[in-house]
């Protein structure tokens, strides 16, 4: 067809420019300022998509960020972006484009069959059609679906470009710069206050841009123009264009993505960030957001070429381009029918007006004569001819009867128009509904809001440039700003609008054809009605039933007529039904825009201990911490993780083995009353420890629940180091702070994080000892000098050292604490000390076998917010005497009852059976309760399960109902479906009497 | 997202701040004094209104300092930030 739509002279495209592009692989031209939308209907096309459900052929419906058809992928490749509106792409130089939802091709589409099978795809159809056979879920429906689902396809290479971030906070934030915006902004810019002003387009206008306007004498494009400049002069206004405000949150905290680069092409600007994403905090807001236009539900009302009547004006007067030959107008509105005066004043198209109202206004009838156009007043369009683009239209009056078929190629519908409440209703504002405008308006906010133009029903130019000034006004005295008052614009019927949702329902009789409502989900007047009849009466239950609303557009265009058919077809009100909730986002946001510069290794802090470039030098496989990289095992050449821990085990039971300790949580406590203050965190004394030993403690919830543990020394009378579990040293800290502030500001204590400031290294096993006294020659480690749970200070491989004699293994053991910068000096001069001693490098597998078999806990591990220290075993570590957080709750029945879970010891029938942790387990045949057929109710789970050299067979821990009295006895793991027998028994394994761990010389 | 003042630093983003539930509800004097159903009302019931609450909140990302707030649960007004151990302003509940 070429570009022969062009209306010669018109719009605001710079013919000296002309752009290459493709859709669909076809090469076209356009304009430098077309959209990608505006350059295909120049080329004359109209069938540009395939809709979601049944494949039907779609056009362009709209101009603007409500478009529900015409959604294509854009460019390929790393750059590849799916579901972009074509109403908003900016057109560019070797653009590419193409349609979704279309196989093996736009123009024909396999998907299409749907359409015969209609009758299965009603409202519901999920939930009714697959559901049985079940098992073709998997093999048959599931792969259909998911290759019919989605609208285009993600990219499958990592994004390119990057993204920034903006806060900014101002006085006044103004959304949207149409004719109440911008004389808003004015307004409110030269005040001086802080002002920003945010639009979607890359021009400032908004429908100044795309109708006949004229103010202070100039056209209403030229004033735009002239009051960006004015704007752009003045220091304390910013202005975004290219940004859309997605999100209205509390405390006038509002997010919009800026698209910076988007409109020059993928990869032109190395070094630019594509997008950013400003969250802005505003003293006041002012939406100027506009409205959306309505369509007009009748038969196959979704044909190419039927378009919303404000998207023929903006094609014709904003681009010049024409979209047909022949255009007939459906309109029950005077704005409906003005624009299409205006489209058939540019382009010479739209001889024909049908007006479902039988008045009309005196000097729009008068315009139109003028025109030469035909109005068929009263009378409504049923149904449209046409496959790929509409042909005709039958149209009949709505009282009477006579039926005409009326040729066109093109459509222009408005039934009315929406406010885009959206913003304000996320804010949360409150909406009512005003019948005699037929649409929901802007009540009442609990935010610090104004809302303004035809956001606010001031639907013509003049009176939104003053609702604007108005708006601003109330908003620079609300902030302190004294000006003459302008006195509000009052409310006029702008609209003169006669309701009209559906013509079917109008005309109380079913007519030919698909009546659309949500065009992007595929939702039929239909199944809108279906879901009434089968009793879904709130509009929320209707709308996830129907999915009317809940495609990528969010409903711009369906959602009022939707609920206004659910409101008639249950003989209710519209303001009785109801809007469903608007949510963020308004228009989609990708994902790279949302994660900025948080993507690969800054997503996500990452913790390296001073040993680090020692363990990863050395083989090391690690594993995530929290935030810590810590070794998981150090294989050697050929070995297996299996391997590796088996020799690291025998290592540490046998010779000596050491392990990086730092990441364990270190709280450094000191205060006068710092003794005082552990007896109360912890359920065991602290008091009377003596300067110079540790001791172990846990710590409860007010619940009685074990929260933490861990090994606190004595540094001096009023100075303590804690040690907490890796992962809750964060909120071990929190909570200490949390009791000394609220509850006993009186104690004289301060708690620092010092994890990070010592370098801990474990050496552990039976020639530990040989090593250190190589290592420290100065200090004495004998028992007598240096017993079990003591500390001391002195110097090691050269550097002053705590040494902390404990253990998490039931072996000989010491800790030598270093300032981090030392830890890794300290490390190599263990490693090599270490040399004739059988040291062995262990990581946290290891770590975590040998505390199992000495039936150690680890927090989080058998314990899950659910346990005292009683059922884990801790009760000696309990104090009788002596208040703590939490002891009350051992006394509630629930935690006293005997038959609560304990910590057990689990051996298998089969040794090389090595039990998923979490595993069910049940009391076995033979026993009371367990019925194979029926199942048998769980008595318990795994908490810990792996193989011990040592034992030389496979063991777990479990929580069992009453288990301490099963000693001895079988119960059953469930693994694969089938039971595994393993025996009850005591949950120390290994060295039950303690002796290994004053060494074993 | 809320502006939260808190009573040392000033009006910062939420995003500096964690939420420590119901202000006001002291632990008890003698724990051991109270029969099962009143300790169990003081570990697990909180209230739950639909309006003025007195909360707490803590400057985690900030001074790291524990306050109280006066918020309502539906507007999120905040009418009121104040010190532990200070008396909730008047009118704010």
């Amino acid at each position: 067809m070429g570009s022969n739509a062009r209306i010669a002279g018109a719009g605001r495209i710079d013919r000296m420019l002309p752009l290459d592009f493709t859709f669909n692989g076809r090469r076209l031209q356009g304009y430098a300022g077309d959209t990608l939308a505006s350059a295909l209907l120049a080329n004359g096309i109209h069938l540009v998509a395939r809709s979601f459900k049944y494949h039907r052929p779609r056009g362009i419906l709209s101009a603007g960020n409500e478009e529900p058809n015409a959604v294509v992928q854009l460019e390929q490749g790393p750059y590849t972006e799916p579901n972009l509106r074509a109403t908003e792409i900016e057109l560019y130089g070797g653009l590419s484009a193409s349609s979704v939802n279309c196989f093996p091709s736009l123009e024909f589409d396999f998907g299409a069959i749907n359409g015969l099978a209609s009758s299965i795809l009603v409202a519901g159809f999920y939930n009714k059609t697959f559901m049985w056979p079940r098992s073709f879920w998997k093999k048959v429906y599931e792969p259909i679906l998911r290759a019919a689902a989605g609208l285009g396809v993600a990219p499958d290479a990592p994004d390119p470009d990057t993204y920034d971030r903006m806060h900014w906070h101002c006085d006044v934030l103004i959304v949207g710069a149409g004719p109440a915006g911008l004389s808003a902004a004015l307004q409110a810019g030269r005040q001086g206050v802080r002002t920003v002003l945010v639009e979607e387009a890359h021009e400032l206008g908004g429908s100044l841009l795309s109708r006949p306007a004229e103010i202070d004498g100039l056209t209403g494009a030229a004033w735009a123009a002239r009051a960006a400049e004015e704007l752009d002069a003045l220091p304390n206004v910013l202005v975004l264009n290219r940004t859309s405000v997605f999100g209205y949150y509390d405390h006038n905290y509002l997010m919009a993505v800026e698209r910076r680069t988007d409109h020059l092409g993928p990869g032109r600007t190395p070094g630019v960030a594509r997008k950013r994403l400003w969250h802005f905090r505003a003293k006041r807001v002012i939406l100027a957001t506009g409205a959306h236009e309505r369509p007009i539900v009748f038969g196959n009302n979704d044909l190419p070429g039927i378009v919303l009547a404000n998207a023929a004006g903006t094609y014709a007067t904003r681009y010049g381009v024409s979209l047909g030959e022949r255009g007939v107008a459906f309109v029950n509105n005077d704005h409906g029918f003005a624009l299409a005066v205006e489209t058939h004043a540019a382009a010479g198209n739209v001889p024909t007006i049908v007006d479902a109202r039988d008045a009309v206004g005196d000097a729009l009838l008068r315009r139109a004569s003028q025109a030469g156009i035909q109005v068929l007043r009263g009378s409504v369009i049923t149904f449209a001819h046409g496959g790929k683009r509409v042909e005709s239209v039958d149209v009949r009056p709505v009282k009477g009867t006579g039926m005409a078929r009326i040729a066109c190629d093109h459509v222009l519908v408005s039934g009315g128009l929406s406010p885009a409440v959206h913003l304000y209703s996320q804010a949360p504002g409150k909406l009512r509904y005003d019948a005699q405008l037929a649409c929901f308006l802007p009540d009442q906010c609990i935010q610090a809001v104004e809302v303004a133009g035809a956001l606010n029903a001031r639907f013509l130019v003049g009176s939104a440039l003053a609702d604007g000034t108005s708006a601003a006004q109330r908003t620079l005295s609300a902030l302190g700003h004294p000006a003459p008052a302008t006195p509000p614009v009052q409310a006029g019927d702008e609209l003169h609008i006669q309701p009209l949702w559906s013509v079917q329902s109008l005309l109380g009789e079913t007519l030919p054809g698909k009546h659309f409502v949500d065009y992007q989900n595929d939702v039929s007047e239909r199944d809108i009605l279906l879901a009434s009849r089968e009793g879904f009466r709130s509009v929320e239950h209707a709308k996830r039933y129907t999915t009317t609303g809940m495609a990528t557009d969010q409903g711009k265009t369906s959602n009022v007529v939707g609920l206004a058919i659910l409101a008639g077809s249950l003989g209710k009100s519209i303001p009785e039904v109801g809007t469903t909730t608007f949510r963020p986002p308004f228009t989609p946001v990708t994902f790279g825009a949302l994660a900025g510069r948080d993507r690969g290794t800054l997503s996500d802090p990452v913790r390296m201990t001073p040993m680090h470039a020692w363990h990863a030098t050395n083989g090391a496989v690690f594993e995530d911490v929290g935030q810590w990289k810590r070794p998981w095992y150090f294989p050697h050449a050929g070995e297996d993780m299996h391997a590796a821990v088996a020799r690291e085990t025998k290592a540490l039971r046998t010779t000596a083995g050491v392990m990086d300790a730092t990441t364990l949580g270190k709280i450094d406590i000191q205060g006068p009353d710092a003794a005082e203050f552990l007896n109360r965190v912890y359920t065991n004394a602290w008091t009377k420890l003596a300067v110079g030993s540790c001791r172990y403690g846990v710590m409860c919830k007010p619940d009685g629940m074990v929260m933490d543990d861990g090994v606190t020394a004595r540094l001096s009378e009023h100075h303590f180091l804690m040690t907490t579990t890796t992962g809750n040293a964060a909120r071990v800290l929190d909570w200490l702070e949390e009791w000394l502030q609220t509850e006993w500001p009186d104690l004289k204590v301060y708690c620092t994080s010092v994890t990070e400031q010592w370098a801990t290294t474990a050496v552990v096993g039976p020639n530990a000892r040989k090593i250190l006294e190589a290592l420290a020659p100065d200090m004495d480690f004998s028992n007598a000098a240096f017993p079990f749970m003591t500390f001391r200070e002195g110097v090691v491989a050269g550097l002053e050292a705590r040494v902390f004699r404990i253990s998490f293994n039931g072996e000989l053991s010491y800790e030598i604490n270093v300032p981090a910068w030392h830890g890794l000096a300290l490390w190599t001069a263990v490693i090599e000390a270490g040399q004739p001693h059988g040291l062995t490098p262990y990581g946290t597998e290891t770590m975590h076998v040998a505390r199992a078999e000495k039936g150690y806990i680890i927090i989080g591990q058998e314990t899950d917010g659910t346990v005292t220290p009683h059922d884990v075993g801790l009760e000696w570590a309990v104090s009788k005497q002596k208040d703590f957080i939490g002891k009350r709750s051992f006394a509630r029945a629930d935690t006293s009852r005997p038959d609560r879970k304990q910590l057990v010891g689990l051996l298998p029938k089969d040794k090389s059976f090595v039990a998923a942790e979490g595993s069910h387990l049940v009391s076995g045949p033979g026993r009371a309760a367990f019925d194979p057929a029926r199942g048998s109710p769980s008595i318990g789970h795994i908490t810990s399960s792996y193989h011990s050299p040592n034992l030389e067979s496979a063991f777990a821990l479990a929580l069992i109902t009453n288990g301490r009295a099963l000693h001895g006895q079988t119960v059953h793991c469930v693994h694969a479906g089938g039971l595994q027998p393993m025996q009850v028994v005591d949950p120390v394994f290994f060295d039950k009497e303690g002796k290994r761990r004053d060494g074993i010389d | 997202m809320l502006k939260i003042a808190c009573p040392w630093c000033g009006e910062r983003e939420e995003m500096e701040f964690s939420y420590g539930g119901q202000a006001h509800i002291a632990y008890p004097k003698d724990p051991h004094a109270l029969s099962d159903e009143q300790w169990a009302q003081f570990v697990f019931m909180r209230d739950n209104p639909k309006g003025a609450f007195l909360e707490r909140w803590v400057h985690s990302h900030g001074c790291r300092r524990w306050f109280n707030v006066a918020r309502h649960t539906v507007t999120h007004e905040i009418s009121a930030v104040y010190k532990p151990g200070e008396p909730p302003p008047a009118g704010s509940r």
